[in-house]
């Protein structure tokens, strides 16, 4: 085991699938000379070259639907599109033309392609580069999102991202790219759909994903001095998600409480508890609850934004509810 | 003119009118209420259909729009599959989940139509770095209207394959309306190639409904993409004879503006041609009956055909 942090690990999967997979390329906004704006892809260009670490204009629709030709001819593009919140400019070629290309050819091809990009507020960047957009993408049928959030799951869930033959948009909370934590030497790739235990309990689940995780492992060991055990599902594939396993926590708990970072409506703690419900309703001894961001814009002063996101103390507020 | 000259247009005739009957065809199949949906139709555009592919060699690929039926079909798509996709059965090119808008053959490089404008753009670009990236001498080249020329995603597009020096080709086909409007009230230049100025590519403006004239100017930008030296815009002005879409009457044009431009269509245009290089009246019946007999089997066929099991609906969703 080798401490690492979330960036190193980004890198050194990126590194191995360059190393090991010709048809691999990378391409993003300053991602080669200036190695990315979260320093990711530091040095990548030096080793593979610059055709294979491609700096791009500032052309997000060009870049995602050039990532997408490329995925149709027999490349393996990872795009990195930098901050989360500019899918919303490339919205149609990551929606309507990535994530379809497959079916509406009734399956003539693969679309091995994956988007990376800096999800997530608690960074100061304001209410344009904080957003968590997973709530934007999850549910559309064709692609997959993916969201680390441990080095190792970094690490692991990058390179079977890589080498999954469907659209997968990958995650990266912009807040945890400096967290460190134990990977395996040699770091060992981690299967997509799957979610992880991240502490065992038997009182309440708690399903979360991202900077969430690690609130809600705060969370527990503030609720474990107060007798309170917590089990965190740590969701790792937002789409598809893994039910069999929150599902088989619940039964053991018989309670769940869903941390979403985003704002509340539509999201997908709330789609997850409602298949929550048609799968082990029987087995809840409580309502479901949910904890999320408030229903604004995410504001810049460290204050507000501070307040706007779920903490532990409002995660722990919340099972504490389903509890008594 | 030699008698390959006669041979090739010959040719280019005999695909134009597969292509122009085919359209014919559906148009009466969506009027007969035969199938549900929308269609895009290409009458009076075929020649930029044919000239453009008949200069991809194999390997080349090419993205198009949902007004993409003539491009498939100069490809080389079956023209039976094609009807089946469009009358949504499982032998459809795309097992019915694509639709009139959404054909594709990748087996003949037809990577696929889309139906967002400009969206098939940036994805040709990227086939294009396909090729430079595995060395291979392949050419990329993109459908487009003139509407997509106010898009995004078409400047970004150029710029991105002109700064990489890809081997891509830019087909504007400049078929005066985008949509409902005329060209004049969106767009403020009369001359789309001259766009290719912005990126330092080359912008080349020719007659869409003079097949030889398309072939040329499209084969000397595919040889000069293969060459590396990067991507060329074409404007092939033509005419859109049919409406926007087939609920479209088209009743926006002009009084005898249609009239005008079918003196000028690209059939009668390839017609005249083979009759100063001595093509009999039979000869061009045969040329035409020949296209009829192909486009009627394959309607028969492709009618016959079952629609797909709604179980299939799941299917290819996800590799």
């Amino acid at each position: 085991m080798t401490e690492r942090s979330l960036r190193d690990a980004v890198r050194a999967a990126l590194a191995d699938e360059l190393r090991s997979d010709d048809r691999v390329f990378l391409l993003g906004e300053d991602i080669a000379q200036a190695g990315g704006v979260f320093k990711a892809t530091v040095g990548l260009v030096d080793e593979f070259g610059a055709e294979r670490v491609r700096d791009t204009p500032i052309s997000e629709v060009a870049i995602i639907g050039a990532a997408t030709g490329a995925a149709l001819t027999g490349m393996r593009p990872v795009v990195d599109l930098m901050f989360a919140d500019f899918a919303a400019v490339a919205f149609d070629q990551i929606v309507n033309q990535a994530a379809k290309h497959r079916y509406l050819t009734g399956g003539q091809c693969d679309v091995p392609l994956t988007i990376r990009m800096a999800n997530g507020a608690g960074a100061g960047f304001g209410a344009q580069h904080s957003q968590s957009v997973d709530s934007w993408l999850y549910g559309t049928a064709g692609l997959l999102v993916v969201a680390p959030a441990t080095p190792a799951d970094a690490y692991g869930l990058l390179r079977s991202s890589i080498q999954e033959p469907n659209p997968v948009v990958f995650l990266e909370h912009k807040a945890m790219y400096g967290l460190t934590g134990a990977v395996r030497d040699p770091p060992a790739a981690v299967p997509l759909g799957k979610a992880r235990i991240a502490r065992e309990g038997d009182a309440v689940t708690v399903v979360a994903s991202q900077l969430m995780v690690h609130r809600a492992l705060d969370a527990s060991e503030l609720l474990a001095e107060e007798g309170i055990s917590v089990e965190v599902v740590d969701l790792r594939t937002i789409w598809p998600p893994d039910l069999t396993t929150i599902a088989t926590s619940v039964q053991k708990t018989g309670r769940i409480v869903v941390v979403e970072e985003a704002t509340p409506a539509g999201g997908w703690s709330s789609a997850l508890i409602v298949d929550v419900l048609d799968a082990v309703f029987d087995h809840l001894d409580a309502a479901p609850q949910r904890v999320t961001g408030d229903p604004t814009p995410i504001p810049y002063a460290a204050a507000l934004e501070a307040a706007w996101m779920p903490d532990a103390a409002r995660i722990a507020a919340r099972i504490r509810s389903t509890v008594v | 003119m030699s008698a390959s000259d006669a041979s090739q247009l010959e040719a280019d005739l005999a695909l134009m009118w597969r292509i122009r009957l085919f359209e014919d065809e559906v148009q009466r199949l969506f009027t007969q209420n035969l199938v549900h949906g929308s269609t895009h139709l290409c009458q009076g555009q075929e020649a930029v259909s044919v000239g453009v592919c008949g200069s991809l060699a194999p390997g080349d690929v090419i993205t198009c729009t949902y007004r993409g039926h003539g491009a498939l079909i100069a490809m080389g798509a079956p023209l039976e599959r094609c009807f089946g996709e469009i009358l949504g059965r499982a032998e459809g090119l795309c097992k019915g989940k694509g639709g009139s808008m959404h054909l594709a053959a990748h087996d003949r490089g037809a990577l696929g139509s889309f139906a967002v404008v400009g969206a098939g753009i940036p994805v040709a670009v990227g086939a294009a770095l396909s090729a430079k990236l595995q060395s291979r001498d392949t050419v990329a080249l993109t459908f487009f209207g003139d509407g997509a020329t106010n898009i995004g995603a078409f400047h970004e597009s150029l710029n991105l394959a002109a700064i990489w020096r890809l081997p891509c080709v830019f087909v504007c086909e400049n078929n005066l309306y985008g949509e409902y409007s005329p060209i004049a009230t969106t767009t403020p230049i009369d001359r789309l190639a001259d766009r290719a100025a912005g990126y330092g590519i080359p912008g080349v403006q020719v007659d869409g409904n003079d097949v030889t004239a398309v072939r040329k100017v499209a084969g000397a930008a595919v040889e000069r993409a293969r060459r590396g030296s990067g991507p060329t815009l074409i404007e092939a002005r033509t005419y859109r004879q049919a409406g926007h879409s087939r609920s479209d009457p088209g009743a926006y044009r002009p009084d005898g503006e249609l009239e005008l431009w079918k003196l000028r269509d690209p059939l009668v245009l390839a017609a005249k041609a083979l009759q100063e290089m001595g093509y009999s009246d039979p000869e061009l019946d045969r040329i035409r009956g020949e296209a009829e007999a192909a486009v009627r089997e394959a309607r028969g066929t492709a009618v016959a055909w079952q629609p797909p099991s709604p179980e299939s609906r799941f299917e290819d969703v996800l590799a």
